[in-house]
């Protein structure tokens, strides 16, 4: 296979993932490739990713597809680990018990002292050898064999080498102080290394077997801003919170422009003349004065229920780093209870505190702690009359699921009716609304629903909102 | 410019920017592909300072096209210098006859009336040039569109005077904090680079570069309580500078030690928002300053 084909098949598989390649960049990247130095592996990925990748958020992919196509090496370029005698121990020893492993005790000696050195050369060599003792696992077909990260990272388990090295490390400083964060921080990114290098290994090898076509499609994961909300992991949700700030930023700075743009008020008369002076006095731009932005009131009433939480706790944060495009906001909670939950968003508040706080103290739970929506929105009318005007925009969150119970048709129809804009967000697929007991259809003829499972249609709809 | 990506590296730390192989590699392809170089990542990492440094190890003269919303073609690209086109209409009208204004037409679209704006300026000059157009998000698309015009074929076509072409192809930077996503044309034809926070050991370094006074312990643990700082899901995390600003502040208060009497006692350098202050004086258990 030529370096020509290996680049376009690169390219196709580049595009399989999501990232859009033009064919001037793909030119750009192979007269890029003639520049450097080929055999300098990370001169190529920086000189490929230059031309090839416009987003941050595209590189991940990117370099997930580079280690299918440009593998460091192949096959099997170090001695197998196996074939090594332990140091120190006599072959005609007693033999060893079943827990007793040398090639793992080595390979965990080793990445110890990657994990406490550092040194990129010593994570390339232990990540390989782990790999190569403890990646193969049985394939789909009998006698075939496949490889594994889940059983490289369990048999070496890096976390358990965690105290040992905090031991070392610290070597008599206080536990639990700062020195001991700062370590864990070093060791803890060192590990997220190794197991990442660990997977882009096992990668290169399955790449061997089949073909690195079919490789980099399963492995290229959702950018973040499409990762669901109801489906995320633990590792999703952090860098979901971390998106929110950029998000919250990139979206007034977007709606301050919106705002301006065609709001050509009233001629600013003495700006005119004053202009016009530059052009002999004849007016040639006319000034206007800005038109003063309309902002409307924002009410969120949203089901704090387990089912929902987390894209409910999203939604609060976005439309609470956005207060000033609104000119008031009030959110209330509720899952057969309603309490309101403005106070746990205080400006210049913590992200965090607030969402440990929202659950834990908000009232909203009252016999049976299970969704009520009828309910709720009784309880809000008769608590809380004033809280929707004719400027209002009232927002629900939830997924319309109501354990069977009361809808209060009549009484979403009041408030709709009574407030400026009513939306209802649905963070559940669209294709299973009205399925078991989501009424999604009838609170939807109603008011508007909208499917929001993601950080890239929430931000849609709130710019959306806004205007 | 420069031979090798490893050559840009060398020189890029002469003048004190530490650059990794990434950086080094995609400034080089910038310059042999004569092509514009995108940069974008968070506030602080150090964008503009690239483009100071490329300028500086080159010899060549920076050019700076600050972009801010309202910018429009008259503060970009060039004008006429309206003032003194009158004067010169009255000064020959006052030895006025009609054969004098078709003289004098000529007369005021010259290049003594022309006020050259910096992406006019870096296309004319024949020595060498960085041209750095910063925060190009913030601008709107108006000018993104002149860009990308002036960008791709480096020449500029001015009715009165005819077409400008470079006479030398000035190495050309954008940088960018992605509040808005830049259009995908504009992309299209640039080299991307992406700067994102160094890794503890770089940091040390550049902040030893930088500082050169301030002992190599108390670099490293610095670098690391940045790094620390931020995994912390923060506000603002603290930028390169602003670490660079605590070195400074340790030596300048002889603080030998960064334990967490220290942190608390500077933390208002690197990190500037209340909310951060509590939240990292929670995660690392430091004593609390004031109420």
């Amino acid at each position: 296979m030529t370096l020509l084909d290996r680049h376009v098949g690169f390219v196709a598989a580049l595009r399989e993932a999501g990232l859009t390649v033009s064919v001037a960049e793909g030119i750009d990247a192979i007269e890029s490739m003639r520049a450097v130095d080929l055999l300098d592996r990370e001169q190529l990925r920086a000189a490929l990713a230059a031309t090839l990748v416009k987003r941050q958020q595209h590189r991940p992919a990117f370099d997930t597809v580079f280690d299918v196509f440009y593998p460091p090496v192949t096959g099997e370029s170090i001695v197998p680990p196996s074939d090594t005698t332990p140091p120190g121990r006599d072959p005609g020893a007693a033999p060893r018990g079943p827990l007793e492993d040398p090639v793992r005790d080595r390979i965990r000696a080793d990445l110890a002292a990657f994990l406490r050195d550092g040194g990129e050369r010593l994570l390339e060599v232990v990540a390989r050898e782990a790999v190569a003792a403890f990646g193969t696992v049985a394939g789909r077909t009998p006698g075939q064999s496949s490889w594994s990260r889940m059983s490289v990272l369990e048999r070496v388990s890096a976390q358990t080498l965690m105290a040992g090295l905090l031991e070392q490390v610290l070597a008599g400083q206080d536990r639990g102080g700062l020195a001991e964060r700062r370590a864990r921080t070093v060791i803890n990114e060192r590990i997220a290394r190794f197991e990442n290098r660990v997977e882009v290994d096992v990668r290169r090898r399955l790449a061997e077997q089949s073909d690195a076509d079919s490789v980099a499609r399963a492995a290229a994961r959702p950018t973040i801003e499409r990762v669901n909300f109801l489906g995320a992991t633990r590792a999703d949700l952090v860098a979901l919170r971390r998106e929110i700030q950029p998000l919250a930023r990139r979206l007034a700075a977007r709606l301050a422009i919106d705002h301006r743009r065609g709001s050509r008020g009233q001629l600013d008369f003495r700006r005119t003349i004053r202009a016009s002076l530059s052009s002999g006095g004849v007016p040639v731009t006319t000034h206007h004065r800005p038109r003063r932005p309309l902002k409307t009131d924002l009410v969120v009433l949203c089901d704090l229920s387990e089912s929902v939480t987390s894209f409910a706790h999203f939604t609060l944060l976005l439309v609470y780093a956005l207060r000033e495009q609104f000119t008031k906001v009030r959110a209330f909670g509720f899952v057969d209870e309603l309490d309101e939950v403005t106070r746990f968003f205080t400006p210049g508040g913590d992200v965090i505190d607030a969402v440990t706080r929202l659950a834990n103290e908000a009232d909203v739970t009252w016999l049976l702690g299970r969704t009520d929506y009828g309910r709720a929105l009784e309880l809000f009318a008769s608590r809380f009359p004033d809280a929707i005007g004719s400027r209002t925009s009232l927002l629900i969150l939830g997924d319309a699921r109501s354990n069977y119970g009361e809808l209060a048709l009549p009484r979403l129809t009041e408030l709709a009716g009574r407030a400026k804009h009513t939306y209802w967000l649905n963070p559940e697929r669209r294709a299973i609304w009205d399925t078991g007991d989501s009424r999604a259809s009838e609170y939807g003829a109603i008011v508007p629903m909208v499917e929001c499972r993601n950080l890239a249609q929430l931000g849609e709809f709130v710019r959306s909102l806004a205007e | 410019m420069f031979d090798s990506p490893s050559q840009v590296a060398t020189e890029l730390a002469r003048v004190r920017y530490l650059a990794d192989p990434a950086t080094a590699t995609t400034v080089y392809l910038a310059a042999t592909l004569e092509k514009p170089l995108l940069v974008e990542g968070p506030a602080g990492v150090g964008k503009t300072q690239l483009a100071k440094a490329v300028a500086e190890a080159t010899g060549a003269e920076l050019i700076r096209l600050q972009c801010y919303e309202g910018l429009d073609e008259a503060r970009a690209l060039y004008e006429w210098n309206y003032r003194k086109q009158l004067l010169r209409i009255q000064a020959s009208a006052a030895d006025a006859d009609g054969a004098a204004w078709e003289q004098t037409h000529d007369d005021i679209f010259t290049d003594e009336f022309l006020l050259t704006r910096p992406l006019l300026t870096a296309i004319r000059r024949s020595e060498p040039t960085v041209l750095l157009v910063d925060e190009a998000d913030k601008t709107d698309v108006e000018v993104e569109a002149l860009l990308l015009e002036v960008l791709s074929d480096f020449q500029v076509t001015i009715p009165e005077l005819g077409t400008v072409t470079a006479v030398r192809k000035p190495f050309v930077v954008i940088t960018s904090n992605a509040t808005r996503e830049l259009s995908e044309a504009l992309k299209r034809r640039c080299l991307y680079l992406h700067l994102d926070y160094p890794t503890p050991e770089r940091e040390r370094d550049i902040v030893l570069s930088q500082v050169p006074d301030i002992e190599p312990a108390l670099a490293e643990e610095l670098a690391r309580t940045a790094a620390t700082l931020r995994t912390l899901e923060l506000k603002k995390a603290p930028s390169v500078a602003e670490t660079i600003d605590w070195a400074r502040t340790l030596l300048a208060l002889g603080i030998e030690s960064l334990d967490e009497e220290a942190i608390a006692a500077t933390l208002g350098v690197v990190l500037k928002h209340h909310s951060d202050h509590g939240r990292a004086a929670k995660e690392l258990g430091l004593p609390v300053a004031g109420p």
